[in-house]
């Protein structure tokens, strides 16, 4: 049987954890290919609805990794982000969905190591619960 | 609606991509994806071949969009949006998908690399083909600068640009300008009195025509945006009017109440009015209108008496001051570490364990002792000194930093002390740390000097002797960690090294200027190596210690360069409005206001628009973070380029099986 591999779907804001993962890039961390960044300004940026479509979409996991709060090219992103993460929390559990498919990470420009150990440890979590129920052809 | 046609070029970037993703197989795919007209893969997308083959492509075959899938858009973004341009096309049509840093290099198996470029590829396709032209705008720029804080730092940033003839408006909360270094001895490694080179600062600061010194002032509002400040100054009442007191000092002389001087560390006491120091900018006089007689009891006025030149105006009151500047430099400095925080050092507890500061106005010649080194309790001169480093520095208890400069003066006081008494000298040191010009050679010729080094972290100052030599001494209580064992060293006077610490309202000021402060609580500079002088703020400045501790030299160097960033705002001679920032579809909005709650740029603001309330984004202010659109229940507030449809097109591109 082919083992299952998750798709994660990672929102890194421009000014830190998407920096991170360049320099991952720059410094060859490897880390698995599971996942798929996409880059937002400001992890204040990531709507409810990103997070929500995501999992909609069929991804078992999604990240949201901004600055650290005082590290914030905005001032208080990280802060915004940590308010709109809490609602959707519980939406995301109604949703009959294990709370550890969603991530918060705070990775900054120079934790690129860590950045690579998130994706890695959220791999071996997610391998471990599954494919999402919400997955087309998974049945609930 | 015109049809997209968008044209996709895979890099080899040599063998970095092509060594682990088949680029052929890429291009081959993203031939396939809906409006695209041509794909093509080649080695150097970035070289000037590799521009042309985009720029002859947008050109022939009509393009209206472009895909770089290659490096990090971090780098080479502007680099692709610029050959856009130089072809025709609206640079904002243009997007990057990141198969290098994010692909090739974090993977090595060739099939799953491949797979996930051709996602990357397929998600900034679909992009792309949402984005729309977007205009950069240009607005004209004030070229006045304001300095806050006039130690070394603001003064030589002041002077910097007020050479160029540019007006700066320097502002100073402390009566005088001069900051830390004016109260300075003697400079290491150098020795050269600290008054001497910076008093002739002073006074040019004092005396340029293009600078407006604001002293004993401070800054009470700040709006606006770069290019377009406005700063609301308040001018503290001194009661003595600047334009008449001539700084003779006689008022000072007959004011019969007197208080601990602050320039002296209370070594000294000064008049209620006073001048803070003999070589003050400005040489005028301020009543100290807490400590004044008059104004606690109604009677006195002595210093109008005796003042020829009716300067004395008790009736004075703070002056507002609206100014408009295009950029600003902060240059707040530090405060001192509070060595009653370290009880167990007896500062404040006995009368011989001094503080730095309070050493240096000791070895001053125009000092409190007329520069001789003398105890405090008896004005013998010691028979033997210890000076503690790192008293609240490099200590997980208090700052973890080191502040840069105490070895350097430690050293200095060991070499004063041998100089002009003939005192032992013990240095209790946790790693000497000599780094800057001059240090290293400095380090040693005090070594040669006589003075004892012991390496340890001191335990406390006791006068508790336990031995005949311990009578009426201060013992110093260390671990000697190269001897491995607790010593116990009588000395007749501590000098302590504290550490150099955030101003206690630093977070005031980071508010006011909206800037950002690290967690030692110094202003945050933009980028710690590449942006070391820019803030979160664009077109707002840090120099010197309120960025972090350092010399004078390292304050003076980031004074100049804090100028040279000032400088090239004005140079510019216009603001650059980014287009990536939030927008208001007015239709949707509710005027709700939440906008306006969240965002830390004031940039929304809900209006009236003949009758009809509505929220509109000032483009000057917004910095496009996106934090509103969240928020926006009606869906009526979006970023431009970062839409809610752009980024749900590219989620629904990467998940698609």
């Amino acid at each position: 049987m082919v083992e299952f591999e998750p798709k994660i779907i990672a929102f890194c804001c421009n000014w830190c954890t998407y920096a991170a993962a360049d320099i991952a890039g720059t410094s060859r961390i490897h880390y698995p290919a599971n996942v798929r960044v996409v880059r937002v300004m400001c992890s204040g940026m990531v709507d409810p609805i990103y997070i929500l479509r995501a999992f909609e979409m069929g991804a078992d996991g999604v990240l949201v990794a901004g600055c650290h709060e005082t590290d914030c090219h905005y001032l208080n992103g990280p802060l915004k982000c940590d308010a709109m993460l809490e609602k959707v929390r519980s939406l995301v559990s109604t949703l009959g969905l294990e709370k550890e498919r969603l991530r918060r990470e705070m990775i900054a420009a120079a934790e690129a190591p860590i950045f690579a150990r998130t994706i890695e440890e959220m791999v071996e979590q997610l391998k471990r619960l599954g494919p999402s129920p919400l997955r087309e052809g998974v049945k609930v | 609606m015109e049809k997209i046609r968008t044209g996709v070029y895979i890099c080899h970037c040599g063998l970095n991509i092509a060594g682990t993703v088949d680029v052929e197989e890429v291009a081959r795919y993203a031939q396939t994806l809906p409006s695209v007209v041509v794909a093509r893969d080649y080695h150097y997308m970035c070289s000037e071949p590799g521009q042309t083959l985009i720029k002859d492509d947008i050109k022939n075959l009509g393009l209206n969009r472009v895909v770089v899938a290659s490096c990090s858009p971090r780098m080479h973004e502007p680099t692709f949006r610029r050959a856009c341009q130089d072809a025709g096309l609206n640079p904002y049509l243009f997007e990057q998908a990141n198969i290098r840093e994010h692909c090739s290099w974090v993977h090595d198996d060739r099939q799953l690399a491949t797979e996930k470029a051709k996602d990357l590829v397929r998600a900034a396709v679909r992009r792309c083909a949402l984005h729309e032209p977007l205009e950069i705008r240009e607005k004209p720029l004030n070229p006045d600068v304001l300095i806050v804080g006039g130690g070394i730092a603001g003064i030589q940033a002041a002077l910097d640009i007020a050479n160029g003839e540019h007006k700066v408006y320097l502002v100073e909360k402390q009566p005088a300008i001069g900051g830390h270094m004016a109260q300075l001895d003697r400079t290491f490694p150098t020795l050269d009195c600290s008054e001497c080179i910076l008093t002739p600062k002073m006074t040019e600061v004092g005396q340029h025509p293009f600078i407006t010194l604001l002293a004993y002032s401070e800054v009470e509002e700040v709006a606006g945006s770069v290019g377009n400040f406005k700063v609301r100054v308040r001018k503290k009442a001194r009661y003595v009017d600047e334009e008449k007191c001539t700084g003779c000092g006689i008022c000072e002389a007959k004011c019969p109440w007197k208080v601990d001087s602050e320039f002296e560390m209370g070594l000294r006491k000064r008049g209620v009015i006073y001048i803070p120091f003999a070589q003050a900018v400005p040489h005028v006089a301020t009543i100290d209108k807490e400590h004044c007689v008059y104004f606690q009891k109604g009677k006195c006025r002595a210093c109008e008496k005796f003042c020829d030149a009716k300067a004395i105006d008790f009736e004075q009151k703070d002056k507002i001051i609206e100014l408009e500047v295009g950029s600003i430099i902060l240059t707040t400095g530090y405060d001192l570490f509070d060595p009653r925080r370290v009880p167990q050092y007896g500062y404040g507890k006995y009368a011989n364990v001094l503080t730095a500061l309070e050493f240096e106005r000791m070895t001053c010649a125009a000092g409190p002792t007329g520069g001789k080194i003398l105890l405090r309790n008896d004005g013998r001169e010691p028979e033997s000194v210890a000076i503690i480093h790192c008293v609240g520095s490099r200590d997980e208890n208090y700052h973890e930093y080191c502040s840069r400069v105490c070895c350097m003066y430690a050293l200095k006081y060991a070499h004063l002390i041998k100089e002009l008494t003939k005192a032992e000298v013990y240095q209790m040191y946790i790693d000497m740390r000599c780094f800057g010009e001059g240090f290293e050679e400095f380090y040693r010729r005090v070594c040669d000097e006589g003075v004892n080094f012991i390496r340890g972290k001191v335990a406390r100052v006791t006068d508790e002797a336990r031995a005949e030599e311990e009578q009426g001494k201060l013992i110093v209580v260390v671990e000697d960690t190269l001897l491995g064992r607790v010593v116990r060293v009588p000395v007749d006077m501590v000098i302590l090294c504290p550490a150099l610490e955030a101003r206690s309202d630093a977070e005031c000021i980071a508010k006011l200027f909206t800037i950002n402060r690290r967690a030692d609580g110094f202003f945050l500079e933009r980028h710690v190596k590449l942006d070391p002088v820019a803030t979160a703020t664009e077109g707002i400045f840090v120099a010197g210690c309120c960025e972090g501790p350092k010399d004078i030299p390292d304050a003076v160097a980031q004074a100049s360069a804090a100028a040279a960033k000032a400088l090239s705002v004005i140079s510019r001679g216009r603001v650059i409005i980014e287009p990536t920032i939030a927008n208001v579809n007015e239709v949707l909005c509710q005027a709700c206001g939440r906008c306006e709650e969240i965002c830390d740029f004031h940039a929304p603001k809900v209006i009236s628009k003949n009758g009809v309330r509505v929220s509109r984004v000032d483009a000057a202010l917004c910095k496009g973070c996106g934090a509103c659109a969240v928020v926006c229940p009606s869906g009526a507030i979006s970023v431009r380029h970062s839409t809610r449809e752009q980024i749900s097109s590219m989620i629904d591109a990467l998940l698609q099986v």
